[in-house]
């Protein structure tokens, strides 16, 4: 501080001396220029999620009310709501972890703890990020064409289901090795040095160490199932019905078992066909819901994460 | 990590790779994760057999030329033409677009976020762009539709006022589409190359600023380059994202074959398969399974691009990551 206030007291030195001292910054306009650009793309992203999710809840709030959530929308009865909607959005993630999860744990699993590196090792490492990579309209496709067509499912929720498991495993396989690559390799050590076998280490060492990061792997799988809509088009279908309940217990099972069969489309579908036909107000309101349910996501991956640390 | 464990594995006296105990369950388990593992390259052989067996017979019936050379597409004329031309030059010329709009602002935020000083305004934009990430694509779609179509619209039709050759789409053109899917790709480009950025040993970054260089000098000639190969990948990715998405240019752009040009109504080949293959017979339907055909063997040369550049880096880079 006392030699800048020397520096720029006049009569210490002469004036073009000072010019090249240590302590004056050069001021480059390119650099203000590309620094600015720095700044505007950073707030780019920022304004841009904050202005779409603005919108979307002050254009789509109006349509939230119970009813909304409760009713299926039908001509006939002029009912206007997405109950059906929820509920084959339900069906569609319970079905899918219930095979994706053991099948992505599992893969990560032998990737990990059991395969020697080698051929095998890159050729699943390859498939699964082939996974990640190929756009959900080709899965969307080869459910159409295959659970659909050669295991004669047709447009149902279970033809939906087995596409979205396929299009999850990849997230759950990366997440859960990423976690059990994060584990240290003392506790392996430890646990076979205490006796146990490879699999008894694993499910009561490795699992519960990894648990965090495999149900991040989870949580980010229902997110993508709750907003995915191109594969279901053409697998799951669009139907909004909910389900005749109420005529006994036995009756009411079968029916929802037997909903499986049924085409069904999720919320996402609804938004997309109700976008089609001109019902801007409902979109948004579906709309709504769905932003409700990434946010809520996003929160819970928050907390994980927190708690790791 | 991964060498480690493999040395592990030889040494003969690791208590990790001790006599296998003769149990059923453990023998059983292991069997499972393998079947687990291999139902991945199952389904990815399966998926590619189909998009051949599908896709091909099109091309053998009404030839390579007429269907990949040809611009003109009546499917369901009397005489029907099956030229996919234009849908392919869409989407190789709409990706393009977007990489060129979104790559340079995705990198920039990215740079934002690995180099900013100030913690506190790189905690407000990090989750930002996680959450970007997480909308759906149907909501991009809604948004754009809504919102963006009428602009462009007003826009349009200042351009071409006084034009009688041009034909109006009311805002729906590949423009509009490839300001969506720029914004789309951001999430992706921004993470990866955040990543990449991060990676950069701060060895790097002290030499440079040591030698009395500023920190933009600093940013754009030491770090950046010095993460080159992460932001290849960050931008390979980001041509994936951008060629395979579907929901969020269904609604914006216009969805009528034509060449690519910024203000007219254009079809990708992720649009072309959901607006017809709900009621598409015949050879038409061969023709789009080809159009998923060309889709998909364009994506699986990205992926192989992408497995390349993740080699390369690997074997320069290993041992970095061995510290993580």
């Amino acid at each position: 501080m006392d030699m800048k206030k020397k520096r720029n007291s006049k009569d210490m030195e002469p004036k073009r001396k000072a010019d090249n001292t240590l302590y004056r910054i050069r001021v480059r306009p390119l650099e203000l220029f590309l620094s600015a650009f720095i700044y505007g793309a950073a707030s780019l992203s920022v304004f841009l999620l904050l202005g779409m999710i603005g919108y979307i809840f002050f254009k789509g709030y109006g349509e939230l009310c119970p009813d909304f959530f409760t009713n299926a929308t039908s001509a006939r009865h002029g009912t206007v709501g997405i109950g059906g909607n929820l509920l084959n959005t339900v069906y569609l993630i319970v079905i899918s972890l219930l095979i994706g999860i053991p099948v992505g744990v599992g893969a990560a699993i032998y990737l990990n703890e059991y395969a020697a590196q080698g051929r095998l090792i890159s050729a699943v490492e390859f498939a699964i990020e082939t996974l990640a990579g190929i756009p959900s309209i080709l899965f969307g496709m080869f459910g159409m064409v295959f659970f659909g067509g050669v295991l004669g499912l047709g447009y149902s929720l279970l033809n939906g289901a087995l596409t979205l498991t396929l299009m999850i495993l990849s997230l759950i396989v990366q997440n859960t090795r990423d976690a059990l690559r994060a584990v240290p390799n003392s506790y392996r050590e430890g646990a076979v040095g205490m006796g146990a076998a490879k699999w008894h280490m694993i499910q009561t060492v490795l699992l519960p160490s990894a648990a965090p990061g495999i149900l991040t792997g989870i949580i980010l799988a229902v997110g993508r199932i709750v907003g995915e809509s191109a594969a279901l088009l053409f697998t799951a279908g669009s139907a909004g019905a909910l389900p005749k309940l109420g005529q006994g217990v036995g009756e009411d099972i079968a029916e929802l078992l037997g909903k499986i069969f049924e085409s069904g489309g999720t919320l996402a579908i609804a938004l997309y066909l109700q976008m089609q036909n001109g019902e801007y107000e409902l979109a948004f309101g579906i709309g709504c819901v769905l932003i409700f349910v990434v946010l809520l996501m996003n929160w819970v991956i928050s907390l994980i994460g927190a708690k790791k640390r | 990590m991964n060498t480690g464990k493999v040395k592990l594995k030889k040494e003969v006296n690791s208590i990790l790779c001790g006599p296998r105990k003769n149990n059923i369950k453990e023998s059983v388990m292991e069997a499972f994760f393998a079947a687990c593992a291999a139902v991945t390259i199952f389904v990815v052989i399966s998926m590619t057999l189909y998009m051949l067996i599908n896709g091909l017979p099109a091309i053998r019936k009404a030839g390579v030329e007429e269907i990949l050379l040809r611009t003109e597409w009546k499917p369901t004329a009397e005489e029907p033409s099956y030229g996919i031309l234009n849908i392919i030059l869409t989407s190789l010329i709409g990706t393009l677009s977007a990489i060129v709009l979104g790559v340079p602002i995705g990198i920039l935020t990215a740079v934002f976020l690995a180099e900013c000083p100030h913690k506190r305004t790189a905690g407000l934009v990090k989750p930002a762009v996680e959450l970007l990430a997480g909308i759906p694509s149907v909501i991009y779609g809604l948004l754009g539709l809504y919102l963006l179509n009428p602009w462009m619209y007003r826009l349009e039709r200042k351009l071409f006022e006084g034009s009688e050759t041009h034909r109006f789409t009311g805002g729906a053109n590949l423009l509009s589409a490839v300001l969506v899917l720029a914004i789309m790709i951001l999430p992706t480009v921004i993470n990866v190359s955040e990543t990449a950025l991060r990676a950069v040993p701060s060895g790097i970054r002290e030499a440079s600023l040591g030698l009395g260089a500023s920190r933009i000098q600093t940013i754009f000639h030491a770090v950046l380059p010095a993460a080159k190969s992460g932001i290849c990948t960050a931008v390979v990715l980001g041509v994936g994202r951008a060629m395979g998405e579907a929901m969020a240019i269904m609604m914006v752009s216009g969805n009528s074959v034509n060449a690519p040009l910024p203000f007219q109504s254009v079809r990708f080949l992720t649009t072309a398969l959901i607006s017809e293959m709900a009621y598409a017979q015949g050879t038409h339907r061969q023709v789009l399974f080809t159009i998923g055909l060309v889709l998909f063997v364009f994506i699986m040369m990205v992926n192989i691009l992408l497995n390349y550049i993740l080699k390369k880096d690997k074997e320069s880079h290993g041992y970095e990551k061995e510290k993580k």
